[in-house]
């Protein structure tokens, strides 16, 4: 990564300054133009380092307090077409294929399902369960019991 | 929450505009004042509503690494091992999960043999193993959730 978009993610990555014009208040604090801030900022977006530009918001806070991990065991050659599919369910939020660690770990499937009560995360698990069929030989749920740490990313 | 927090938390996780006055424009969607619009955003993180109001970074495209990585600790160990955790500022976030594996969290580096070490030095100082799964695929991020 070149030093000017370093500068500008180390700027950045705390949130936006709230001010009208927030992109010059950063070209002032990394010493360059706006032009060049935006125009920096739209080539990270194009090319995936920024995923999005916007509002963060806190699940517990928006009353999503039933966040369970959930982990499947799936066939590896379907990983990718069922992963797809699991990941574009409006209740998870992120879904990645990992390693298998055995004897320990047999999952290589990860979703995170979002639920406002336990009830609802269920029935979330449940369609997901339906989803992957007999492609998935077993699976487990982690639900979070406390946030012990939540920082973001840092560069 | 009201009609107007609501709305900001629904429509603005994304698309934030890339211009001289965003929160203006961004407030003209929303059917009010660019002041209106600050005030409110800014009253959202200091309430925890939002986290965060900005550009969201992926590390691993910008030329770092990350994985998660799970413990299994006795109860009777727990806080220990987690102030252990928590004291690199390499880890990100760090859950306590109900599950024989109770300990979650997640390592940024500069590389990924940067995490190696740091996960070898974490197995160090708490005694315990410690289960690296670093993403191989990804097919989705960022639900939105909605208020």
């Amino acid at each position: 990564m070149n030093p000017i978009d370093e500068r500008i993610v180390r700027a950045t990555q705390g949130g936006l300054p709230l001010v009208p014009a927030p992109y010059a208040r950063i070209a002032q604090e990394v010493g360059i133009s706006e032009a060049q801030v935006l125009e920096r900022l739209r080539s990270m977006l194009a090319d995936g380092r920024i995923r999005r530009i916007g509002a963060v918001p806190n699940h517990y806070a928006l009353g999503y307090t039933a966040n369970a991990m959930t982990v499947w065991d799936v066939d590896d050659e379907a990983a990718g077409e069922l992963g797809a599919a699991v990941g574009a369910l409006p209740f998870v939020s992120h879904c990645y294929r990992r390693p298998r660690r055995l004897p320990d770990w047999p999952y290589n499937l990860f979703a995170m399902v979002h639920g406002k009560s336990k009830k609802e995360t269920k029935v979330c698990i449940e369609e997901i369960r339906m989803l992957l069929g007999a492609a998935c030989r077993r699976h487990d749920l982690l639900y979070s019991v406390r946030i012990l740490k939540k920082t973001g990313l840092r560069l | 929450m009201d009609e107007l927090d609501r709305a900001i938390v629904n429509r603005l996780q994304g698309g934030f505009p890339l211009c001289e006055r965003p929160f203006a424009r961004a407030a003209l969607d929303l059917k009010v004042d660019e002041k209106t619009l600050i005030l409110r955003i800014q009253a959202l993180l200091d309430e925890g509503v939002l986290t965060r109001f900005g550009p969201m970074y992926d590390v691993e495209r910008m030329g770092g690494a990350f994985t998660l990585c799970a413990m299994s600790v006795p109860a009777e160990d727990f806080e220990r091992v987690a102030a252990l955790v928590n004291a690199h500022p390499e880890v990100a976030h760090n859950y306590e999960r109900a599950h024989r594996f109770n300990l979650w969290f997640v390592l940024a580096a500069s590389s990924r043999e940067a995490i190696a070490s740091l996960v070898e030095k974490i197995e160090r100082e708490t005694g315990h193993r410690v289960m690296n799964l670093p993403r191989e695929e990804e097919y989705f991020v960022e639900l939105r959730l909605s208020a």
